[in-house]
């Protein structure tokens, strides 16, 4: 059996990424390939975990049983997102909770969107309106990524997504279609959550490092500024239909471009929420950390009886 | 790696009209009962007429990918190269 | 139809006060698979709890529908046993808390399969699927917390020491339950006790847990009188329509 040489194991490993064949786990990988995954799919999964505390924080002040059961139902859903993401970082070998000591030390991260408070039954609307809408663009993307498992896993959870977002825009539009005190509440969350939203595209493509190889690669299939941009253009008429004002004095439609041009990003705000320095990181991770150590006796007793119990 | 890190299982699901288990993915439970409950929770959110397999993915032997030229030691392998598949002697801890 | 419309308050207060419990665990378990397992139990706790102010409401005939009477009402109205609003605490006074209450629900829920009113019968027969699975999921974990490690084990004892003195309300009779079990809508609760505590006791034994002995009950909730807790948990569950009165969500 021939020996092949790195080279030549790269060459047929980036023939298939070029023919969109899916790379499997026990394929040949680059280790870079391994490491870019691993970071990319466990800082998507623990954004899906991170993401469930400011949403979950309002279902026990839901306004109606019927909303606090689809609020119950959507953050459960994150949870099992969470979950089939984990498992498929797992299977680039690395495990769950090593991971997660990474997200609790900071070493990895998670979408900086979360770090943002939810102040008002509204910011449940805004959420699955915007941030959801902002998700769903990344993640029908992923849907035709190279690595399998994460494909798989993105094909899940898009089919599982749909709801979430029309979920949001039901609860703005009901607001909106409201009295003056719903209203209100509806464009004070639009005016706080419109530009974490655009940001959650992450860095200009001239920023962004890690661009050029990861699409090369199909971990990436669309930079951040063509998603930025088809996500302004999907969610202005969609906020015009019901009556928001979008935060921006200088969104334009462009009839040459046939786009919005919408202002600048506030790129200072960005690095200081992503370097954890937004409103609510600290609690954020200090949650997370809680319910790991205070959950460790629970895991431990489970353990000890299942080896108790061998058959 | 602590040692109240529960195992990994993998999770195969039959649909109520389906012909054959499909691989869904993985979880991680104590044993066996409780994995069975995680599965049918995360998996299925509890549909009826669902067949569920769960096993414990160390257990499970796995063939090599079709691109054989690539292992220069070919043979049946685990499903993934996961840390905790491979039984460490005791007095090895951060490996 | 009084008693009935009573009756249909007290479970579907059970219900709605735990599932309000359990939401509050949302992003905080010990492990994400735990976290999945405690909300789902929570979703079919306030679809139930849906269901029965449903058909409570409509039994009124004021008018109201069943967001009204889960948030509008005043403390005294709410007849839950005060078992299910209280709090939380660790993973142990959590399952055992959902235990004891698991196994009464199964018990309920099998004998309502044959009420005379075909409502209830219809409720109990979509909540009775649910209540196994729940049932299962705490007695494997009752028998998990018990049998496991030393600390798992006093956690658990402390849990049922704590919990134990509100069980038997979850049996209590008044004019209300013995004009509905004469009418045959729902069966005798005292007859379910002895069943209740067989299960009960089979589950702690493979847990190697204890009762407690010489403790008297305790629990007024079904009369109205509850916990220092449900003034906090009602000011949550009702503030958005509280400050916000008479809108559409």
């Amino acid at each position: 059996m021939e020996t092949l040489t790195q080279e030549k194991l790269a060459e047929k490993f980036q023939a298939k990424i070029d023919a969109d064949i899916k790379i499997e786990p026990n394929d040949w990988m680059p280790e870079t390939y391994r490491k870019t995954l691993i970071r990319q799919i466990s800082q998507h999964a623990h954004s899906e975990i991170v993401g469930m505390l400011p949403e979950g924080n309002w279902i026990t002040r839901a306004p109606s049983l019927r909303r606090k059961a689809v609020l119950l139902a959507k953050v459960q859903d994150e949870a099992g997102h969470g979950l089939y993401l984990y498992s498929a970082t797992e299977t680039l070998g690395v495990s769950r909770e090593e991971t997660i000591d990474d997200l609790h030390s900071g070493k990895m991260k998670y979408s900086s969107i979360f770090n943002y408070p939810t102040l008002s039954w509204a910011d449940m609307g805004a959420i699955g309106w915007l941030v959801d809408g902002a998700a769903i663009m990344n993640q029908v993307a992923l849907c035709r990524t190279s690595y399998g498992p994460y494909a798989r896993a993105m094909v899940k959870i898009c089919k599982e997504e749909s709801f979430h977002q029309r979920q949001g825009y039901e609860i703005m539009s009901t607001l909106m279609n409201g009295t003056e005190a719903q209203r209100e509440m509806a464009q004070d969350a639009m005016n706080r959550f419109w530009w974490p939203s655009l940001m959650m595209f992450g860095p200009s493509d001239a920023e962004s490092k890690h661009t050029e190889q990861s699409m090369r690669w199909r971990i990436k299939r669309h930079t951040n500024d063509e998603l930025r941009q088809s996500f302004v253009d999907a969610s202005v008429p969609q906020a015009e239909l019901i009556g928001l004002k979008i935060p921006d004095p200088n969104l334009k439609w462009n009839e040459a471009r046939g786009h919005y041009d919408f202002g600048a990003i506030d790129w200072e705000e960005f690095w200081q929420v992503v370097g954890g320095n937004g409103p609510c990181n600290k609690e954020r991770i200090e949650a997370r950390v809680k319910a790991k150590v205070e959950g460790e006796w629970v895991r431990e007793a489970a353990m000890a009886y299942a080896k108790k119990h061998k058959s | 790696m602590s040692t109240n890190e529960w195992p990994l299982w993998e999770v195969f699901i039959r649909s109520k009209q389906g012909l054959n288990h499909k691989h869904v993915g993985s979880l991680r439970a104590p044993d066996a009962e409780m994995a069975m409950q995680n599965a049918r929770d995360v998996y299925t959110r509890r549909s009826e007429g669902i067949s569920i397999w769960v096993v414990q993915s160390a257990l499970i032997t796995a063939s090599d990918p079709a691109d054989s030229e690539a292992y220069f030691e070919p043979s049946d392998s685990k499903v993934y190269r996961h840390p905790t598949f491979y039984d460490l002697p005791d007095g090895i801890e951060h490996m | 139809m009084e008693h009935t419309y009573k009756f249909l308050s007290r479970i579907g207060d059970d219900s709605l006060i735990l599932g309000q419990r359990l939401a509050e665990l949302c992003g905080h378990g010990p492990i994400l698979e735990e976290d999945i397992a405690l909300t789902n139990i929570s979703l079919d706790l306030i679809g139930q709890a849906t269901n029965i102010y449903t058909y409570a409401a409509q039994l009124e005939g004021k008018g109201r529908d069943a967001d009204a009477l889960a948030f509008l009402r005043l403390e005294h109205q709410y007849l839950n046993a005060i078992l299910v609003e209280q709090p939380n605490g660790n993973f142990a006074d959590t399952l055992v808390r959902q235990f004891f209450f698991d196994v009464y629900r199964k018990l309920l829920f099998e004998q309502l399969l044959t009420s005379t009113d075909k409502q209830i019968a219809a409720i109990a027969e979509k909540s009775l699927k649910e209540t196994r699975y729940h049932l299962k999921h705490s007695s494997e974990w009752v028998i998990r917390l018990g049998d496991g490690t030393e600390q798992s084990k006093e956690r658990a004892q402390f849990a049922i020491l704590d919990l134990w003195r509100y069980t038997d309300e979850l049996f209590y009779m008044d004019e209300t339950e013995i004009q509905l079990a004469k009418a045959g809508v729902i069966p005798n609760l005292k007859d379910l006790k002895p069943l209740w505590m067989e299960q009960v006791l089979s589950v702690l034994n493979l847990a190697t847990l204890t009762l407690p002995e010489n403790q008297g009950f305790f629990g007024a909730g079904r009369q109205g009188r509850h916990s220092e807790h449900m003034g906090f948990l009602l000011a949550q569950l009702q503030y958005m329509q509280r400050v916000y009165p008479n809108m559409q969500w």
